[in-house]
């Protein structure tokens, strides 16, 4: 139902196809499929209404350049105005105070959206920037809130004050800012119990701890699977106790996030961080285009280009493309490609977050998921020489079979993942000649994908085999303002047009 | 005796409607819906077409009728529900009476705000295709999605071109098939109240993404067991989260129901809960809660790590009756439906709990889990209270659901 989406808004697009203009008319039925995009995204309703409005008036009349076809002006359009929704570039938490004048920040939200959590990684993030931060757990009506307070804090060693569940939150708040003037911390975190925004009661004690903080900063903390509640969950939020930002959690689900569009559209307050893990690590500035996209069920290039970043370091990716380049690259490489991409989170996760790509079921992916497996038993039953020198196995059987034999396989299989093996070095260093300035960090992936789509006429993975999506990565990534979803027809064009 | 108290169930929904429809238009009792017998046959049909009659007063009121007075919409709701329960005269007290009237009365005021509301502005004028534009603003906003609101308003509109339709019979038939479509796996499943089987093993397995409530509807799920009169155990299966064997142990307290636990860190969740069925075994306890960590559907090695508990479940106990429960947020949107088909395919999910439903969240996305998913909503969480959770009613719920 969902990944039909982006084929929908194909097609309703498609109308605006080789009209010289976008007026009223023409306009309505791509208009109708951004409507559905969004409900189905979470985005509320009334927002959804505003947003589709500012659409039409900024699309009608619009004049379409030579070279951009109406459709993907329109794209870009819708594009570019749930970015200037979300608001721009992306904003900063409240800068640190100093010791004995510390910034309170305050995390507020519904029950279940994540604030204890969000507040141990907003603890690590701080710490990180060398700030003194200090955990105040305030919840003393979830059972085992503060012992949850507790371990994430001495997991990510920040300190964590709290009174007990008998003391009122508004006197723990208070006493923990006493404490963190006393002794120096600069950052205070107040995490709160979860309430509902129709809970009269809760929203007043919310106010009683906001006056008796006087934080410089309120986070919302909305979890991005939430539906049309958002837009009256902030407003009520921001009405009774005023927000400054918000974080939107569980976003390394796959929510379409909606709710993003709502906060800000509602509030006026931007979004600063996304939770995308539950370890505490997992917390990431808030980009708005990528937000976009993702609404927009068109793929999250960037953040996977940001993770493999992450992951790859520097060197490695120098010395990989450098083998690519001389079709040196070896088995050793590929298993450590393969790894690689398991630290980077599961192939179906990644694979969804490449534009077009998400058609892939989850049948196929098990299945080159589990040619993976196959191919790293093989390598497991190499030795040292041959992996590094993967000619040898080609000119002598003996050690095929050996392989064979020792990773459970037949010969037969054995001698295809070499003939494949063979053919993708070929392929990459075809590939890497093309060359790909802009784009750091894209240079891990070359080496991390032929594990997972390049091997070309890998058996198992229809549809994978031949790497339609990749050219979706180089088009929309690079042109950042207009994505679309990848056309399978440019084979193998994706890291040249990087 | 479940099966008795789904007939009566259904016969009191039967007459609820008709009366609610009194109260709403004055005309004369339509025919109701949903099937014609009176057994808990299995069928896919669901309601559309109008059957027979309403059917007659079920014993259980006729006697509960003089010992608690006035036989109005609140105490038919109550002895519904209770009747649902499968539970007899003697041992409902005038507190569960109290509790469901209460309930009642709230959902009566946010009924009466819908169909009023519209009431005054259509007045008698047939419905037409703009005010059909209400009723989709209304399910969107419930969180109802797109493809389900396309499809009832679709009905509705095929109804429109064959006949003249007034706005209160456009609001029933509205409410018809959106009950319809939950109650279609309700019917399809066999089981038109969900509850443990006495004198067996029953292991239930509570599942879901973070931060939906499944400690705490575990932990009311126990008490309801313990206040039926269950020997239950849970286990705590959620080995993740910091401090969760610890919101479990607390909830166990409260109901005075023993936790089984794994003190060591990161335990492995399949073993706590082999230790749990093992000692269910010995004790021939009846119910086993099962906790497990909130886990997001797109992880994968999260999801094999559940299957494993799963399948620890199904060898463990083969002869056990195997719940699989989706606990699902109501303020949670679309994502709900995806989380139903992965979960359904890792877990074996038998049917969902949806939670927050006390919030001004209406939970609409249960429509699509029960409709494309196939899976029988079965309880309902509303509220932190350690009673607050109820058996699900489609009646109740649609209801709730439209209520602007």
């Amino acid at each position: 139902m969902f990944d039909e989406l982006s084929q929908r808004f194909e097609d309703a697009v498609k109308s605006l196809r080789g009209q010289d203009k976008i007026t009223e008319t023409n306009v309505e039925g791509a208009l109708q499929q951004v409507r559905r995009a969004l409900l189905d995204a979470d985005v509320s309703l009334p927002v959804v209404r505003a947003f589709v409005d500012e659409v039409r008036s900024r699309a009608v009349g619009s004049e379409v350049v030579r070279g951009i076809s109406p459709d993907q002006k329109f794209i870009q359009l819708v594009h570019e105005q749930l970015v200037e929704t979300m608001g721009g570039a992306n904003a900063p938490l409240a800068a640190g105070g100093t010791a004995g004048a510390p910034t309170v920040i305050l995390m507020a939200g519904l029950q279940g959206a994540g604030k204890t959590t969000a507040t141990a990684k907003l603890g690590l993030h701080l710490k990180d920037q060398g700030r003194k931060a200090l955990l105040v757990g305030a919840d003393v009506y979830r059972p085992a809130a503060i012992e949850q307070l507790r371990t994430l804090g001495g997991q990510i060693g920040v300190e964590v004050f709290s009174l007990g569940t008998e003391a009122r939150p508004e006197a723990i708040a208070a006493a923990g800012i006493a404490k963190a003037r006393e002794e120096g911390f600069d950052t205070v975190l107040v995490d709160t119990a979860g309430r509902l925004q129709i809970d009269t009661a809760m929203m007043e004690e919310m106010v009683r701890i906001r006056e008796a903080v006087q934080p410089d900063e309120v986070l919302l903390v909305v979890d991005s699977m939430i539906g049309q509640e958002a837009a009256e969950l902030t407003r009520a939020f921001h009405e009774q106790v005023g927000i400054t930002g918000a974080v939107l959690t569980k976003l390394d689900g796959d929510s379409r996030g909606g709710a993003a569009l709502s906060i800000r559209k509602v509030s006026g307050a931007p979004i600063k961080f996304i939770g995308t893990g539950e370890k505490v690590e997992a917390l990431q500035p808030f980009h708005p285009e990528r937000m976009a996209s993702r609404i927009l069920g068109m793929g999250d290039v960037l953040t996977l280009v940001e993770k493999a970043t992450k992951e790859v370091e520097l060197a490695d990716v120098a010395r990989m493309q450098q083998k690519l380049q001389e079709a040196t690259f070896d088995f050793s490489d590929f298993v450590q490609q393969m790894r690689l991409i398991k630290r980077m989170g599961s192939l179906g996760g990644l694979m969804k977050m490449i534009p077009g790509m998400n058609k892939i079921d989850d049948g196929m992916l098990k299945q080159g998921e589990q040619q993976l497996k196959k191919i790293e038993a093989m390598i497991g039953s190499m030795t040292q020489q041959e992996r590094e020198q993967p000619d040898l196995l080609a000119s002598q059987p003996s050690r095929r079979r050996r392989i064979a034999s020792g990773s459970g396989h037949s010969p037969a299989e054995v001698d295809k993942v070499l003939t494949d093996f063979q053919k993708m070095r070929g392929l990459m260093q075809q590939m890497s000649r093309g060359g790909m300035p802009g784009m750091p960090g894209m240079g891990g992936m070359p080496g991390g994908f032929p594990g997972m789509g390049g091997f070309p006429g890998m058996g198992g993975m229809p549809g994978m085999g031949g790497m339609p999506g990749m050219p979706g990565m180089g088009a929309p990534a690079g042109r950042g303002g207009a994505p679309k979803p990848a056309r399978p027809a440019k084979k193998r064009k994706g890291f040249g047009q990087l | 005796m479940l099966e008795q108290a789904a007939a009566q169930r259904r016969q009191r929904q039967q007459e609820l409607i008709a009366i609610a429809e009194l109260a709403d238009t004055g005309s004369a009792p339509a025919p109701s819906e949903t099937s014609t017998s009176t057994s808990t046959s299995v069928s896919g049909s669901g309601s559309g077409s109008p059957a027979a009659a309403p059917a007659q007063p079920s014993p259980l009121a006729d006697a509960a009728e003089p010992s608690l007075g006035a036989f109005d919409d609140t105490f038919t709701w109550s002895a519904e529900v209770l009747a649902a329960q499968g539970r007899q005269l003697d041992d409902i007290s005038l507190e569960e009476i109290d509790w469901l009237g209460r309930l009642r009365r709230g959902l009566e005021k946010t009924r009466r705000g819908f169909v009023t509301q519209l009431l005054d502005r259509l007045g008698d004028d047939p419905l037409t295709p703009e005010v059909l534009d209400d009723f989709e603003t209304t399910l969107l906003r419930a969180d109802v999605g797109v493809q389900a609101t396309d499809q009832v308003l679709e009905a509705l509109r095929q109804r429109l071109n064959e006949e003249v339709v007034d706005p209160a019979e456009g609001i029933r038939f509205l409410k018809e098939q959106l009950r319809g479509l939950l109650d279609e796996p309700i019917t399809a499943s066999g089981v038109p109240l969900l509850a443990p089987e006495r004198e067996r093993l029953n292991v239930w397995l509570m599942v879901g993404v973070n931060g939906v409530g499944k400690t705490t509807t575990l932990g009311k799920l126990a008490n309801l067991a313990v206040r039926s009169g269950y020997s239950c155990l849970i286990a705590a299966a959620d080995t993740f989260r910091a401090a969760a064997v610890q919101q479990v142990q607390i909830w166990g307290d409260r109901s005075g129901v023993a936790v089984i636990a794994n003190p060591s860190a990161n335990a492995d969740p399949a073993a706590v809960v082999y230790d749990a069925i093992g000692a269910a075994q010995s004790k021939g306890t009846e119910l086993v809660l099962v906790d497990t960590a909130g886990r997001l559907q797109t992880k994968h090695n999260l999801m094999e790590e559940l299957a494993k508990v799963r399948r620890i479940i199904d060898k463990l106990a083969p002869d056990a009756a195997v719940e699989s429960l989706l606990v699902l947020d109501a303020s949670q949107g679309q994502n709900g439906l995806r989380q139903a088909m992965a979960f359904a395919k890792a877990a074996g999910l038998t049917g969902v709990v949806l939670t927050k439903l006390d919030g001004s969240a209406r939970g609409g996305v249960a429509i699509a889990v029960a409709h494309e998913a196939g899976l029988p909503i079965r309880f309902i969480g509303a509220g932190e209270g350690i009673r607050d959770l109820r058996p699900f009613n489609s009646f109740e719920f649609v209801e709730a659901l439209l209520a602007v």
